[in-house]
Parts: C-alpha cells; structure tokens; sequence
C-alpha cells in the first residue's frame, strides 16, 4: 500500500469545498483550553541512513527468547517453529486478506480456516470449533459468557489454579454484571483444584445455580487436574464443564470430551506462533454440536455450490454483531485469522504423530530439568503432582537476583509465580508464592543446555 | 392473504388462539412469508413465565434473526418440540403445525389490546 501525502493544492481544493478557510477551523469544536497549542516535543528527522542505525541499535536492546536459553512459560512457550509455517503466512493471499464475507472470492482463506477448525476439534474431541478468538484468556471468558446463555444462569466457579491473567481478564467482565463470579477455596497442598472442604468446587455447586465450572488442565502451575471427578462435580449439579487446556499437550492427553467436556479453550501460541513479548496470542473455542447457536465467533462451514461442487461459507452469521448487533452472542467481532492459520499450517506440517512426539519430547525434558534443578540443592519441590512439560519449585533464595544471574549468561530462569500473580492472587501461600519459579521445557532444549543451566545454578 | 377469523393477533405478528385457559401461540402466515425460510426456533421451556410484551424466544431465518413477542401473559405448559427439528414447519403451515407454545394464561383483559384477523389484514396493508 503506497502512502500518498496530500499535497497543497488538493488541500485547497478541499478546504473550498468543505467551505472553510483552515484546517485550524476544522478544529473549531474543541475548546481551546483541551487543544496543544505548542509543536509535539519530538527529536529532530532523520535521514533514511541514520533512522535505520537508529532502529536497528534499539532492536539490538532487546534480549529474544530465540538467542537464549529458554526455560519461560506461565502461559507462552519457546516451541519450534517449522519453516513453512512463515512461508506460507508471507504470502500475501492470506497475509493482507480481509472477513472473507464473500464465499466467490475467497475459497482459500476460508478452507485455511476450516482445516483448522477441523484439527482444533479432533486436537479437543469436540464437534465444532470457531475460526479463534484473541487469545486464551478472551477465549475463557467468551466460554463463561456461552455458559450462562446456555444454562440461563450466571454464577461461575473458576477455578485458582488457572492462569492469574486469565482470571483477571474473567474478573473485568465480572464487573460489567453479565456473569457473577464464585470465589474458591485455595490452592490446595497438591497445587491442584479443592474438591472439598468448605470453599471447595462440591460445597460452591450445592446451591445448584452455577452456570458453569472453569478449570485449566494443565494449570497455571503446570499441574494435571483430575478433570473426571471435577467433570461429575459440576454435571451434577447442572453446570456446564469448562476446560482450558494446552495445544501441544492434546497430541498426547485424552482429549478433555473423553471427561465430559461442554467447552475446551486454550491459548495456540504454542501451535506455531512466536513468544513475541508475549503477543498476539490465539486463542481456540471448541464445543458440543447441541449449544452450536450459543457459540461466539467466526464459523466457516463446507457446503456445496449450485454446480455440486465442495464450497466454503461463514455459516451461523445469524449470532454474529453484522446482523444480531447487541444481541450477538460476543462482543468481539473479529478473529485471529493469521495465527490461527500459523496454527493449522504447524499441525499440517507436524501431523499427529509428530504433534505426540514433539509432546513426549516436551514431557520428558520437563522431567529431566526437574530433577536436575532438585539435585543442585537449591530447589525444592513443593508438591508431588504429576504434570505436562511446565512445573513449579521453590527456590531458597531471593528469586529476582536468581533470575537476572542467570540471564546475563543467556538463559531466561523461568517465570516468578509472585510476579505472574501480580493483581491476581491465585490464594496460594504468599510466602511460598514469593520462591516459586515455574519452569518449562519444550523441545528445543537440549540435555546440554539443561545440564549447563543447572551447573549454573549450582555456581551462583 | 386473509388471516383467519378463528383466532386474534398482535401488531407484533403472533396469533392466539384461546380455548378454556389455555393459549395457543404462533407467528401469522404474514410474518413466516416476510421472514422467509425458518432454519431455526429457539422457545422457552415449560414452566417458564411469559410476559405480555415481553421476547419469550427468537425465530431466525435465512435473512434474519426476530424476536417472539408473548401477545399474552401466562405459564407455559407446552412447547412444539418438532420445532427443533423441522423449523420449516413455521412456513409450510404457521397457522397450525406450526404453533410454538401452549400457555395457561390468566388475564382475560390482555386479549381487548389483540386484533381480529380481518383487523390485522388491515394493519399489515397499511404497513
């Protein structure tokens, strides 16, 4: 897209049209006191030259995941990404591509999205998938809205094992008073989900008007939940299961509709999307076929054409803003297009059996970091739980000044618990939250660089 | 069209019928022909209370999604199920296979405020 400046003459030319003298009296309507009546404080121009040294010495500030060792997680995961994942994103059919609204023009944005759905259904065992939301926390949310449209109820339990974030996002809707939210006992002594006791999930489901029941599986601290016996908590009590979960671990896990599953959500960085600061993420929404109607988001469906031949169509836009405007069933009226695709174009090129490998790789690095870092002596385990390919130690000293040692020889030691809690306490202990490091491993680490790294440890 | 004389209307396009205290509602002939085809009727569960005046459900065809305005107030002691299956049926015959909901309704004086059918030609031509 060229950028075309205006040039003098055409300005005059549409001031006289408009019928004013200035451009300042375009301005009339705002009050004098709330206009800048002084230059932006900006540095001087410059050359094409000096701008690009310029940008390229503050690029060169930054520290990627990619030139580091990487242990980060809490939420976003140093995966490979293969090549033809960007080969394919760069060109420019899908790069630049607009709401394929219509079908004659745009077959191939709308069968890109379809596969994906497609994958993201047989990933999760659901029956239908939307074309993404933003990411995993919208995703969450736009699942407990779905919940209390189906059920007519609006009390939701979530869960405090799931991602802060994720809860704080959860929260802010909360707030607008479409759904109300059921706070949990704490994290129990596993770092998993309470059952019972007198705030646990079977004492919040007595009074019988929740809506649904939001867990993450693995959760924010990496842990497996027992999703069966949450799964029979919440039906019996007539709410809808919520399950967030990770992408990559799917290629291995039963999927959550094997535990009674309404809804599965999760974010799908992990599925061929980089880090990037943490953004943009995608976030996945699947469900059961009986509540398609409720479901928010973009739906591309398969049809045949009026020559019988296969065709592609947004279908079930009767729940979408462009035609049920405030009564649509979300807010957001848009997707994740170009992620979700990077997310199908990565299943397609890793395929089933590379998806469960690349998990078992995951899994088994997780493990051997773990055990690693409880050798040095400076970790330990605040639980026995069984967990994916992230997890959570305490260490003894003073985590931040850990961290940064660490990083200033090229590795990213994991994410501080208390950091990632932030304004959203999970109700773990505060003290032992203040030691907790989650750390993840995918498979892009090596034995070396996990043997290096706790020799590191050891020498601080 | 001419909209029978056997039952009342509203100006928000659903007939009455009323026998005992029973009511029988559906959408006129009219408004299934303006919606064009019916792919999906979503109604309310028996038990559930209707308000006159008041949406007790949505009708979506291929053009447009409407809301169900209730003509009269009452408990709903039956839903047309077969809906869910075959919403076409609203098309092929509104004013009978077609019925959505059977309420036990309470208050005589909300059917003074419904129209007669040869009213309600009269109210749909003057559009």
């Amino acid at each position: 897209m060229g950028y075309i400046p205006v040039t003098c003459e055409q300005r005059e030319a549409m001031l006289r049209a408009v019928g004013v003298p200035s451009i300042d009296d375009l301005f009339a309507a705002v009050p004098e006191a709330v206009r800048l009546t002084q230059p932006l404080d900006l540095p001087e121009p410059m050359g094409e030259i000096e701008l690009a040294s310029h940008l390229a010495n503050l690029s060169a500030g930054n520290a990627p995941a990619t030139e580091l060792v990487c242990f980060l997680g809490a939420g976003s995961y140093d995966h490979y990404i293969p090549s033809v994942v960007n080969h394919v994103l760069s060109k420019p059919e899908f790069f630049t591509a607009y709401t394929p609204y219509q079908p004659e023009v745009s077959q191939g944005t709308l069968q890109a999205i379809y596969e994906y759905q497609s994958m993201i259904c047989g990933l999760t065992g659901m029956d239908v998938a939307n074309a993404s939301m933003y990411d995993g926390a919208t995703a969450l949310v736009e699942a407990a809205l779905m919940a209390a449209r189906v059920t007519k109820r609006h009390r939701i339990v979530c869960s405090p094992t799931i991602h802060p974030e994720w809860q704080h996002t959860l929260a802010t809707y909360a707030e607008a008073g479409v759904i109300e939210l059921s706070t949990f006992a704490p994290v129990s002594a596993e770092g998993l989900t309470s059952l019972d006791g007198t705030d646990g999930l079977e004492s919040l489901l007595e009074g019988g008007d929740v809506a649904a029941v939001l867990v993450a599986c693995p959760n924010f601290f990496g842990n497996l939940e027992d999703l069966d016996a949450i799964g029979r908590l919440a039906h019996d009590a007539g709410a809808l299961l919520v399950v967030a979960s990770n992408p990559i671990l799917l290629g291995i896990m039963e999927p959550p509709s094997t535990y009674g599953a309404d809804i599965v959500v999760g974010e799908g960085q992990p599925l061929g999307n980089a880090m990037s600061y943490g953004g943009p993420g995608l976030g996945f929404f699947a469900c059961r076929m009986t509540h398609v109607r409720q479901m928010p988001g973009r739906l591309v469906g398969v049809t045949t054409d009026t020559d019988g031949n296969r065709a592609f169509v947004l279908t079930l836009s009767t729940r979408e803003q462009h035609i049920r405007r405030e009564k649509a069933t979300s807010n957001i009226c848009s997707n994740h297009a170009l992620n979700a695709l990077a997310a199908g174009v990565y299943l397609s090129a890793v395929g089933p059996e590379g998806l469960a490998g690349i998990a078992r790789s995951c899994v088994a690095k997780a493990h051997y970091l773990r055990e690693k870092l409880l050798a040095t002596g400076r970790f330990t385990a605040p639980w026995e739980t069984p967990f994916g390919y992230e997890f959570a130690l305490a260490y003894e000293g003073d985590v931040a000044e850990m961290q940064d040692a660490l990083l200033s020889m090229g590795y990213l030691a994991g994410a501080s618990v208390a950091d990632v809690e932030g304004e959203w306490p999970t109700g773990i202990d505060e003290n032992l939250a203040a030691k907790l490091v989650l750390f993840a491993a995918t498979e892009k680490r090596t034995r070396a660089e996990i043997d290096s790294f706790a020799d590191e440890v050891v020498s601080l | 069209m001419a909209h029978p004389s056997d039952r009342l209307y509203s100006k928000d396009h659903e007939w009455v019928i009323v026998d005992g205290d029973v009511a029988t509602i559906g959408i006129s002939d009219f408004a299934q022909d303006q919606l064009g085809e019916v792919v999906y009727v979503d109604l309310p569960a028996e038990g559930d209370a209707l308000t006159v005046g008041d949406a007790f459900g949505e009708i979506e065809s291929v053009k447009s999604v409407s809301e169900l305005i209730a003509p009269v107030s009452g408990e709903i002691i039956e839903v047309n199920g077969s809906l869910g299956d075959s919403p076409e049926t609203v098309n092929a015959d509104a004013h009978g296979a077609g019925w959505m909901v059977k309420v036990r309704f309470a208050d005589e004086s909300e059917l003074a405020d419904l129209l007669s059918g040869e009213d309600y030609d009269a109210f749909i031509t003057e559009g």
